[in-house]
């Protein structure tokens, strides 16, 4: 579930050179294609999408990572509402 | 007894925050009302952050400027009203601490700020003398141990509300306009008559009005240090970094709110930036200079506050002074550059996204001695300045 909502949000957002339902969780989304600029959107839409919001401290670009690593963050952050 | 150990153990930004969550929470009805903020000055009274500036041989922690700024700065980003309040308590209290003169009387008053969390209050400005803060017509009289004075104070920032309010006069019927004591006095030997009301474009809550102020008490309640050397020494610098360090939160708060405006404005159409984004980088670095100036000021004043040549030198005294300025310039500018961001979204006094109530007190900074009067006050001093010296780094 919150797996396909990043997908989601990947497909519209990441600039993946392919579609992210063929990416493992592991895969590396920079190797994917994700730029730096990409990231951005797609951190703004998972806030959208998830009503998190990401602190300073987990903006790094292992937090984008890959699709685990993401949902590994906004499952803290849910745990933790702001 | 064991609650108060807590309290005044725990992290003193931690205990700014706890105060500042209750500041944040009255702010908008403070506002309205324009009212003394109550709560919040008990909150602060509550987090033990009124006798934070006092020595630790009085009962307070000794915390220098650097660390009052940053609680300033917490509060300012809730509630200008209750940051000011901070901020002039706190000049008060360093210089009734820092100028107790040896005098036993004034030491025993001076220790019980931090216990009892006194409010300390100002009366410097006096009707007739056009805002000139270093010079009085009022005078102390003596007689006996006792000592009498009337001042007609056009402006007691929170008058009625404090506990102690350190008056300026003259030392006598005789003295020279600028030659000045001051003279601490409690709320119960003072005579506060309103002259006028606090009704004002912001800083609402400060509650400044006007008194005929009657005052009498011991004579051993005049510090025995001229206020000439008061002022030099503490009471302008301190108040200027301090009042600063309350400017710098109401910039942070602003900036805040700049930056989520055009943070939801950017998930409302991802991938397209924003109309603010790029106004927004120069609002930031902005801040950043003025957090910057405020942080070194502040380094600067605790690394010569025990050297009375320092606080006295020329290039010191003319940075007090630009501090005030400048900093007092940029909070109303960021303060109106967030508002150009926000758009209606500001405007509005309601929403999430309004920088009105910041915008209005944001205007006070420069009027509150006046900028223009301080300026004048730094050109004189510009004029037998020599050069500029590199300045030593903390």
């Amino acid at each position: 579930m919150t797996d396909d909502t990043i997908r989601r949000v990947l497909d519209a957002h990441g600039k993946l050179r392919v579609p992210a339902s063929g990416l493992d969780a592991d895969a590396d989304l920079y190797a994917a294609g994700m730029s730096s600029h990409a990231s951005v959107n797609v951190m703004l839409a998972l806030e959208d999408a998830f009503e998190v919001e990401f602190p300073d401290e987990l903006l790094t670009k292992q937090t984008f990572c890959t699709i685990a690593a993401i949902s590994a963050a906004i499952g803290t952050l849910a745990a933790v509402p702001a | 007894m064991s609650a108060q150990a807590t309290v005044a153990e725990a992290p003193v930004l931690e205990r700014a925050d706890q105060a500042a969550r209750v500041a944040a929470a009255h702010a908008d009805e403070v506002d309205a009302a324009a009212r003394f903020p109550a709560e919040s000055i008990a909150a602060l009274a509550q987090a033990r952050l009124l006798g934070v500036s006092a020595p630790i041989e009085l009962g307070g922690e000794g915390l220098p400027l650097a660390a009052l700024v940053g609680i300033a700065a917490v509060l300012g980003a809730a509630c200008a009203s209750t940051a000011m309040i901070f901020a002039m308590h706190h000049g008060q209290v360093l210089s009734l601490t820092r100028h107790l003169g040896g005098s036993p009387a004034l030491a025993r008053l001076a220790s019980r700020i931090a216990r009892e969390q006194l409010l300390l209050a100002s009366a410097t400005t006096e009707a007739g003398i056009g805002g000139d803060v270093r010079s009085s017509t009022c005078h102390v009289e003596c007689q006996g141990d006792r000592v009498r004075l009337k001042k007609n104070a056009p402006v007691i920032s929170y008058g009625e509300h404090a506990d102690l309010v350190l008056v300026t006069a003259r030392r006598d019927a005789d003295a020279a306009p600028g030659d000045q004591v001051l003279l601490a006095c409690d709320r119960a030997d003072l005579d506060l008559e309103p002259t006028g009301g606090w009704d004002t474009l912001g800083l609402r809550g400060t509650a400044s009005r006007g008194y005929l102020l009657s005052a009498e008490t011991d004579a051993d309640r005049i510090l025995p240090v001229p206020y000439d050397e008061i002022s030099t020494h503490t009471m302008l610098p301190a108040s200027h970094i301090l009042w600063a360090g309350a400017w710098l939160g109401m910039a942070r708060s602003a900036v805040d709110t700049a930056r989520r405006y055009v943070r939801d404005a950017a998930k409302r159409s991802i991938g397209t930036q924003p109309a603010g984004a790029t106004a927004l980088v120069g609002l930031v670095s902005q801040l950043e200079a003025l957090e910057l100036s405020v942080a070194d000021a502040a380094r600067d004043f605790d690394a010569h506050r025990e050297d009375p040549a320092a606080l006295e030198a020329v290039g010191f005294r003319v940075r007090m002074n630009t501090l005030k300025v400048t900093a007092s310039e940029a909070v109303a500018r960021i303060a109106a550059e967030a508002l150009r961001i926000t758009g209606i979204a500001g405007f509005r006094n309601d929403g999430p996204y309004s920088v009105a109530r910041v915008f209005r007190d944001a205007q006070g900074a420069a009027l509150m001695v006046h900028n223009d009067r301080i300026t004048a006050q730094t050109a004189q001093l510009l004029l037998v300045q020599k050069g500029t010296e590199p300045k030593e780094r903390a």
